[in-house]
């Protein structure tokens, strides 16, 4: 049976996200988590096969140990596995280290595909999945938008700025996913029982992965933030409350002040 | 004896800015990057080289000095006519293992956000992802790397202090281009690209979106559209005004998610960001992810008959109104002053 690992990460819910405005830092406290929408539409492209030709889907993620959360829905969702990399060891890292520690973990596990999302809204960087590929050294297909199995090998689309391709890519391999690909399906009543009763949740610290520590958490990333900020507000500009033919005079004068008429 | 140990600092010096291209054109945003990379070049007083993959590429490699490039690594190969991430990852490796640049750029585009991560990994070195601001640390030559995170919310700047090379992806529409100037000097190396034997990816299938007006990525003026605009029969009016500034329609996510306009044209931290020198936001609320992906343009005119809108906090100027009554002056507007001076609206988007 065909085994897809899919890498969840667990983030906070962006519309949501607000910055202390004394420190400048980001308020995490009380805001609410979600699988980052890449991922899930990863997920539910693994579930469709699942459903279609049988697949055994295995989720996997690194955080604290509240990234449970995630992977409990994951389950709920029709998941097979579940594991959780957790060390405090882990903690800070860059996308290098990010994507050693995971690609550490998928070295213990059986796979014809790995699935990771296009990028995460938090860290927004898009790196940690070619990052993996290149450590398991499995073929790439990033940005995906449509999946297709054809014998051994996957049948993508990969979108671009103007335009796709169409790539025909042997298993084993790792993609990466755009949450336009799919709706991701809802967590079904029997899914989430199970997921708490019958399906357990297997934790992975330092001690049960193969990892350098040189290459892992904090002291294994070669970027580190220097200093983090908001942006200054641009102060907001003028606002008119006319009527609409005076509101087009202004906007051609503005216009004009631009060379653009 | 024993040669001491350099360290990475000291053994990598130059600056790479990798040119990607396609159908032999590179983008612009390769030479927006080699005019940024002349800038960190003269500061830290060392050659600019470009590097570009493709097939039949000759007169860009030239293009590329012109806009600044000391030094062209030219990679040829019939293959390439297509993408082929194995390829370009295993030339780009080998290339910069031989000559050890201090720092490599990237366009933060599609392909080179999907190369430029296992470049970096087997490297053995960091990757800072969409920086918008660059610059040099003149105590110690490292490069302090400004980027966005959390969708805009957060700016962070990246280090990456002890391996070399730095790299790092840059926006697109963010740094500026040189002029041209065709009678600059400068060397173009030919390498062979590493062709591995048995390349596990294929591209069957190659469609390039039939879109000059759809382009939003280059459009110097955009009119972007939200839910305001009620129904999709009332589209029309916002591409008329499109149509007479030269501009580009753009969208919110409600507006595509509606299906009255297509995904290429979603503006924001699931969709595109832009940078253009006009930017008109006719009926959007302005949610912190559509900001993520229009913060930066130049002037934003916001057209919303909500006083309280979150978009009027960042617009340049704003209009209170109801759009179905604004635009049609505007049009109205327009169409006089044209007439009137017999004025011709230049065409807007760039040639590159
Ligand atoms: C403000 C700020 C800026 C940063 N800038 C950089 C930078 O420029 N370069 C850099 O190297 N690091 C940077 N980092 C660190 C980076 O955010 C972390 O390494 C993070 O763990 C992974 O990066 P990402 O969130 O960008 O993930 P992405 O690379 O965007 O994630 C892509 C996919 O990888 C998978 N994935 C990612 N993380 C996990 C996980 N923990 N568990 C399971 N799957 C996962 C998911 O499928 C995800 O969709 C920055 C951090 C902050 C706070
Ligand atoms: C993870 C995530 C990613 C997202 N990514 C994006 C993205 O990439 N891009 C994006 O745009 N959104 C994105 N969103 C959605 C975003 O949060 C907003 O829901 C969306 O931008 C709202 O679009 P809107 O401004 O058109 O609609 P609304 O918020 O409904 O605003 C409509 C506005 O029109 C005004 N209006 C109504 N009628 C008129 C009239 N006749 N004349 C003038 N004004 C009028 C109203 O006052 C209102 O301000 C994302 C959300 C999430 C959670």
């Amino acid at each position: 049976m065909m085994k897809i690992v899919v890498c969840i990460k667990q983030v906070p819910d962006t519309t949501e996200v607000r910055l202390d405005p004394k420190t400048g830092t980001l308020i995490r406290d009380g805001v609410p988590s979600i699988i980052n929408p890449d991922d899930k539409s990863g997920l539910e492209a693994a579930l469709k096969l699942k459903d279609e030709v049988g697949a055994e889907v295995t989720v996997l993620t690194m955080g604290p140990p509240q990234a449970q959360k995630a992977l409990r829905e994951a389950l709920a969702m029709g998941a097979d596995k579940a594991i959780l990399l957790s060390d405090r060891a882990f903690a800070g890292a860059d996308t290098w280290a990010t994507s050693s520690t995971l690609a550490a973990a998928l070295r213990k596990l059986d796979y014809d595909l790995v699935i990771a999302g296009r990028q995460a809204i938090d860290g927004d960087t898009a790196q940690v999945g070619p990052q993996i590929a290149e450590h398991l050294n499995l073929p790439q297909v990033s940005y995906v938008e449509d999946l297709e199995l054809d014998g051994d090998s996957l049948i993508l689309k990969r979108v671009f700025e103007d335009g796709y391709h169409k790539i025909k890519v042997k298993m084993p391999c790792l993609i990466t996913t755009l949450s336009e690909m799919n709706q991701p399906r809802y967590m079904s009543i029997g899914g989430v029982f199970d997921a708490y009763r019958e399906k357990e949740i297997i934790t992975w610290s330092l001690n049960d992965i193969e990892v350098d520590t040189a290459n892992i958490g904090l002291k294994g990333s070669p970027t580190k933030v220097k200093k983090s900020f908001t942006k200054g507000a641009k102060a907001a500009g003028k606002v008119y409350e006319v009527e609409p033919k005076d509101a087009a005079k202004i906007i051609v004068e503005k216009l004009k002040e631009k060379f653009i008429i | 004896d024993k040669q001491p140990i350099l360290s990475e600092n000291e053994t990598h010096k130059g600056i790479w800015v990798f040119c990607e291209q396609t159908y032999g054109k590179a983008k612009r945003v390769s030479y927006e990057l080699l005019g940024e990379g002349r800038r960190l070049a003269d500061i830290l007083q060392v050659n600019l080289s470009a590097v570009i993959i493709g097939n039949n590429i000759g007169d860009e490699a030239r293009k590329l000095i012109a806009y600044g490039a000391d030094i062209v690594y030219k990679c040829e190969a019939e293959i390439l006519e297509n993408f082929n991430d194995e390829i370009y990852i295993d030339t780009l490796t080998n290339l910069i293992e031989i000559y050890k640049p201090e720092i490599v750029l990237f366009g933060a585009t599609v392909y080179s956000r999907s190369i430029a991560p296992r470049i970096a990994s087997r490297l053995n070195t960091g990757l800072t992802a969409d920086c918008t601001k660059l610059e040099i640390n003149s105590d110690n030559r490292v490069l302090l790397q400004t980027r966005p995170a959390f969708g805009g919310n957060l700016m962070a700047t990246i280090i990456c202090e002890k391996k070399r090379p730095q790299m790092a992806t840059v926006r697109p529409m963010v740094m500026k281009a040189l002029t041209p100037n065709y009678s600059r000097k400068g060397k173009i190396i030919a390498h062979t690209p590493i062709i591995s034997e048995k390349l596990s990816t294929k591209v069957i299938k190659r469609v390039k979106h039939l879109s000059s007006i759809k382009n939003i990525s280059d459009a110097e003026i955009i009119v972007a559209v939200g839910r305001g605009i009620g129904e999709a029969k009332n589209i029309k009016m916002i591409e008329d005004l499109a149509q007479l500034l030269g501009a580009s329609v753009g969208a919110s996510r409600a507006v595509v998610d509606a299906g009255w306009l297509e995904y290429d044209q979603q503006i924001g931290q699931t969709g595109k960001t832009v940078r253009p020198k006009i930017y008109f936001a006719c009926g959007i609320s302005g949610a912190i992810q559509h900001l993520a992906g229009m913060s930066s343009s130049e002037m934003i005119i916001a057209i919303n008959k909500d006083s309280e809108a979150p978009i009027f906090k960042l617009s340049t100027y704003g209009i209170v109104g109801d759009i179905m009554q604004v635009i049609p002056a505007l049009i109205e507007e327009l169409k006089t002053r044209i007439a009137d001076k017999n004025l011709n609206i230049k065409n807007r988007f760039k040639k590159y």
